[in-house]
């Protein structure tokens, strides 16, 4: 069957709103292909049921569904052997895949496997006679580049929050149950563990997020930040050197290398603001910066700035914050 | 082991905006006059295979696709930091080259310098962060793959490696030979060179083999995809600085963001 198909590698339920930004980029291009979107649909348990009708209700014509204990928990060998499988008898035109831990690995190689054109990384799609326009942040988030793909199947894949999830357009869905058989044994990667390292409000979908730099000192300057972010409901990100340092969870930071996110708030605490952080957060509704440097670029981002030392400032920020919320 | 680690050289990432400068008419990025480095990651890769050959042995090839005219001090620091060759594939073209294009490249001079257990890269160059170049030599040296990984540990025919992943950490446990793409952590700081280091760097053989003499690799990803334009965005500052004291301006933003229903 031609026409677009997106990859949702889902190990639960819980995982389908993520899939379903790239179900609103097939959609857009689709407008103008007229031939139908598709979903490869993995995982396993019960949840899949439930993100099958997810995907009808948004649009997905037609659900490969598989179904197997080895499709969850990044095990990104298991993903790709069975969309492989999958895509191959189905061929579409274009394959889009979430550039999530397991898509920012599937995507290349199934491109190779497919034989087909790739993108990846891209922030923006659309159709443009017969042709895919997409966009991509390039040095750093200093550039954006936009391409031109002619070349069909193509994969391309898709920066994580970079695409709303689309308004629901049910239709009449056809689900098709993929068998695939996968041995563990023969898998030349295999996760063993997966170490979670959530906070207590996941940055993926906080509203809030008060994010730390270097000039934050050190994992003390942490915990007056997590206070913060404690009074307004949010999440705690931080910047790269944190990170690198091991003053915070890797897993914490955000910017080109580490997560995008677009809450409705994002405090950014002692960064400069180069431009591989901002390319994970410009996105944010209202930025606030507290930077005791008035020249630091990240006031060039910001809508409301402090100038001064964020010691100084959260203190009382926390305890006004809690004034007005009242007990 | 035989490790072999890709280098990509790129403009300072890290240089001030007003340093940065695109050709409007080629959409290329102006490099003269810029300090040339190794990509970010790339450097730590090549901590990761000196680590592994510090404790197990074997060899540690850098390899670098690009113009062999301004390949410089920037790779005699990967010989200095303790590489024990260079291979520069020399292709004027090669730091404009995009997806499977390059990779496709680099597999055909991986094929070339024989034995390997593993290949490292950098789990995202610096200037087109385009995070392909570890998947696709994996599936074109039939490798095993994983990428984002920070920490690597060699345990009896395979590796134990653990690769950043949206929820935390994945332990994942690799065959060789296998493709690895590496991610900053604060156990793979890239080693500063010591000047006996930088004197013996000198005595190190570097190939310089000409790109034209790569076998081209069938399944050419690049093909079908062209760059239109790159441009940079303008930004408009728009910034409202909230003025007076620490204990004012915190009570300024406090009442701000309650005006804005974000309380
Ligand atoms: C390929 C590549 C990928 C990258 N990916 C990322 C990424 O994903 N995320 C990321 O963040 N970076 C990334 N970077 C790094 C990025 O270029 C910057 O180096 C980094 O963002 C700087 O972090 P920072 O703002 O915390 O530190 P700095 O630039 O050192 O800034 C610290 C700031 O704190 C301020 N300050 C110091 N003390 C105080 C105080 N007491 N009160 C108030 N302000 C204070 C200073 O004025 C300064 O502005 C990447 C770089 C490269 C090359
Ligand atoms: N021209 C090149 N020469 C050598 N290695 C490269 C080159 N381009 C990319 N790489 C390697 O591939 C990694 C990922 O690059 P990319 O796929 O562009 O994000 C880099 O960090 C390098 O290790």
């Amino acid at each position: 069957m031609p026409g677009i198909c997106v990859v949702a590698t889902v190990p639960d339920a819980a995982a389908i709103p993520s899939s379903l930004e790239l179900v609103g980029g097939a959609r857009a291009l689709d407008a103008s292909h007229g031939a139908g979107v598709s979903a490869v649909l993995m995982g396993t348990g019960p949840g899949l049921r439930e993100a099958t009708d997810e995907l009808h209700r948004h649009g997905v014509a037609t659900v490969y569904r598989c179904a197997h204990p080895l499709l969850t928990s990044g095990q990104v060998d298991a993903f790709l052997l069975a969309t492989e499988q999958v895509l191959r008898a189905a061929t579409p035109q274009v394959v889009l895949i979430r550039a999530d831990t397991v898509g920012r690995e599937l995507a290349p190689r199934l491109a190779v496997r497919l034989g087909a054109a790739l993108v990846t990384e891209c922030v923006e799609l659309a159709a443009e006679n017969g042709a895919i326009v997409a966009r991509r942040q390039t040095y750093g988030g200093r550039a954006l580049a936009t391409l031109v793909v002619t070349r069909r199947p193509a994969v391309l894949s898709v920066k994580p929050h970079s695409l709303e999830v689309p308004e629901p357009a049910p239709v009449p869905g056809r689900v098709e149950d993929v068998a695939v058989s996968i041995d563990a044994d023969t898998l030349p990667a295999r996760v063993c563990e997966v170490l979670r390292e959530e906070a207590e409000v996941g940055l993926d979908d906080a509203q809030v997020v008060v994010s730390g730099g270097r000039g934050v000192g050190g994992p003390e300057g942490f915990a007056l930040l997590k206070e913060l972010a404690a009074v307004l409901g949010g999440a705690v990100g931080a910047s790269r050197p944190p990170a690198d340092e091991g003053w915070v969870p890797i897993s914490w930071q955000i910017g080109q290398t580490g997560k995008t996110v677009r809450p409705a708030l994002y405090i950014a605490v002692a960064i400069s603001g180069a431009t591989q952080h901002v390319a994970g957060m410009s996105g944010s509704r209202t930025i606030v910066a507290i930077n005791r440097d008035p020249n630091a670029p990240i006031f060039s981002v910001a809508h409301l700035g402090i100038v001064g030392d964020y010691r100084a400032i959260v203190p009382p920020l926390v305890a006004r914050i809690k004034e007005l919320k009242g007990p | 082991m035989d490790i072999i680690v890709c280098l990509k050289q790129v403009v300072d990432p890290e240089l001030p905006q007003t340093e940065f400068a695109i050709e409007p008419a080629t959409g290329r990025q102006v490099r003269e006059g810029r300090p040339l480095v190794i990509s970010t990651y790339d450097e730590n890769a090549l901590e990761v295979a000196l680590q592994l050959k510090d404790r197990g042995g074997g060899k540690v090839t850098v390899l670098t696709l690009g113009p062999q005219a301004v390949i410089s001090d920037a790779f005699r620091l990967a010989l200095a930091m303790g590489a024990d060759e260079m291979v520069v594939v020399d292709d004027p073209r090669g730091p404009d080259r995009l997806g499977g294009e390059k990779a496709a490249i680099l597999a055909a001079a991986i094929r070339r310098i024989g034995r390997f257990d593993l290949v490292l890269t950098g789990c995202e160059s610096a200037d087109w962060t385009e995070r392909v170049v570890a998947p696709v030599l994996a599936e074109a040296l039939s490798a095993a793959c994983v990428t984002f990984v920070s920490r690597v540990e060699a345990a009896d025919g395979t590796l134990m490696v653990r690769r950043m992943a949206d929820e935390g950490f994945h332990r994942v446990e690799v065959r060789l030979p296998a493709v690895l793409s590496v991610a900053s952590d604060e156990s793979n700081r890239p080693r500063l060179p010591k000047l006996k280091d930088i004197l013996a760097a000198k005595r190190k053989p570097v190939h310089v083999w000409p790109v034209a003499d790569m076998p081209a690799a069938p399944g050419d990803l690049a093909a079908g995809v062209e760059v239109r334009e790159v441009v940079i965005p303008q930004r408009t500052t728009r910034c409202e600085f909230l003025e007076g004291e620490s204990a004012e301006q915190a009570a300024a933003l406090a009442q701000r963001l309650r005006d804005l229903k974000l309380l």
